[in-house]
């Protein structure tokens, strides 16, 4: 078997690739990559399909072993990585030779790294996808200790190179995420007050959904308040959707999100800036503009 | 019959209309138009949310849309009571003596209540497939159980609030469980994997002691 093997999985490490698209009246949400840019950056890289399977590791921690001779690439969250001394640069295609360990340590900046492979990590498929979805249990089970992973056979052009300058960020400070108000606004007495000051993730972050709180030193922004506490019959929920439940703490929906929710929806993060709030890590604080 | 097109993000819209039957109806002909841009449909208990390719014209979408809901009918056509799926249960769940003392029933009652009504599947949420059923006798809405099972087997039959619902898959539930069935109501191999879909009619039928009469 091409492959690889999961010597350690660091905090967490999951298949991913693009989901599972156009099953959400069965309650099967997408899924797939939750930073679907750095992604697909990935396997352009590399030569691959878009949606071939790469491993998307949280936090660093992760160390493979090539079962044979592996190109591979790492985007996403700028984790050091190694293979015995030398250092691996990031974005960069390198080749890991059969009996080999590429070691990931802790991202400076951002949340999530994506370690793609030439030919795609080729677990077998669920509802056409290969992603782990954590909300549904979809998909194969997070990575572990041991596990072997078969690469499935290269296709395309081989790697490539792409300018640094297309690397999108892994940010420090407070990214700036820009929202379309609705579909809900209107249950709120004050829907821009979203836009007002800073949020912060909270540690009770996922894939499902990041938490945001105002931060403590910051008692005079304003809460989100609704109109009224009228109960909203469930109802389809889109990627990068904010849904204000009771508490007022509002969820910014990433990629295992459910497909319908019982909260209302203030706004959306349009589509590529859902991918930088899903490497905004917690403790980091976050602002919100209009299109 | 109203019709709202509401914004949801860059690449969707969410139609707002006044019954489960005109959202059921509507999904039905906006999957018949078979529209290229359209990549997923979510059907609710009173919205669909139509979600599109990067970069669909979604003002053009909308009146689309606003077109095909136009004269939708008072009933949705052909997913009517007579097509209910019967599901057999064998009324044996732990919490069905809660749920009696609840519904201030004796045992017998709560199992008349459940099966002399029809049941309407109107969103599907919590996992796949897990379908939330309306339209039951309202003695049986009790509330939620104060604490969650960690794991609620396949097949297990459930009340909480105004729903009552089948768990399509093993999974931790806060439900009060009543009763088992053998029907299998997800399946990742049959399209759609999952056999509840929204506007579903639904007809519950005890099998407790053996084959319905």
């Amino acid at each position: 078997m091409t492959g690889l093997e999961i010597v350690r999985p660091g905090p967490l490490s999951l298949i991913e690739d693009l989901g599972r698209p156009g099953l959400a009246s069965s309650g099967v949400g997408r899924s797939g990559a939750a930073d679907r840019t750095s992604f697909l950056r990935a396997n352009r890289l590399l030569g691959n399909p878009g949606n071939a399977a790469a491993i998307e590791c949280t936090l660093g921690g992760l160390v493979i072993r090539a079962l044979g001779d592996l190109e591979l690439v790492i985007t996403g969250a700028p984790a050091p990585a190694k293979v015995d001394r030398a250092s691996i640069d990031h974005g960069v295609p390198f080749m890991l030779a059969a009996g080999q360990d590429l070691r990931l340590g802790v991202p400076r900046t951002g949340l999530r790294s994506y370690l793609a492979v030439r030919g795609g990590v080729h677990v077998p498929t669920v509802l056409g996808s290969r992603s782990t979805d954590t909300l549904s249990g979809l998909g194969p089970a997070p990575l572990t200790a041991g596990d072997q992973l078969p690469t499935g056979r290269p296709d395309g052009a081989g790697s490539t190179s792409e300018p640094a300058t297309e690397v999108h960020d892994t940010e420090q400070g407070a990214p700036i995420l820009t929202v379309t108000l609705g579909p809900r606004d209107d249950w709120f007495i004050q829907p821009t007050d979203l836009l007002v000051g800073e949020w912060v993730v909270s540690p009770n972050s996922n894939r499902v959904g990041i938490r945001l709180d105002r931060p403590e030193s910051a008692a005079d922004q304003p809460a989100l308040r609704r109109v009224d506490d009228t109960e909203l019959p469930s109802e389809g929920v889109v990627l990068g959707s904010i849904q204000v439940p009771p508490s007022g703490q509002p969820v910014l929906f990433l990629a295992d999100h459910p497909v319908t929710g019982g909260y209302p929806v203030l706004a959306v993060v349009r589509g590529t800036d859902v991918d930088r709030a899903a490497q905004a890590r917690p403790g980091q604080r976050l602002r919100f503009a209009l299109q | 019959m109203s019709v709202r097109v509401l914004p949801a993000g860059d690449a969707a819209l969410l139609i707002e209309l006044d019954s489960l039957d005109a959202a059921v109806s509507l999904t039905r002909r906006v999957r018949a138009a078979a529209l290229p841009a359209v990549v997923d449909l979510v059907p609710a208990a009173r919205t669909l949310l139509v979600q599109t390719a990067d970069g669909t014209d979604l003002s053009a979408m909308g009146r689309t849309v606003l077109g095909l809901a136009s004269d939708l009918p008072r009933q949705a056509p052909d997913v009517g009571a007579a097509d209910a799926l019967v599901i057999e249960v064998r009324y044996d769940g732990p919490d069905l003596p809660a749920v009696a003392e609840a519904a201030g029933l004796n045992r017998a009652s709560v199992i008349r209540a459940h099966t002399e009504t029809l049941w309407r599947a109107a969103f599907i949420g919590f996992a796949p497939g897990f379908a939330y059923l309306t339209g039951g006798d309202p003695r049986l809405r009790v509330p939620r159980r104060t604490e969650s099972r960690t794991t609620v087997p396949a097949g297990a039959v459930a009340l909480a609030g105004e729903f009552s619902a089948v768990y399509p898959r093993p999974s931790p539930g806060g439900w009060q469980l009543i009763g088992t069935t053998d029907m299998v109501l997800w399946d990742t191999e049959a399209d759609p994997p999952a056999l509840l879909q929204p506007g579903r009619w639904v007809r519950f039928v005890d099998v407790t002691d053996g084959s319905p009469s």
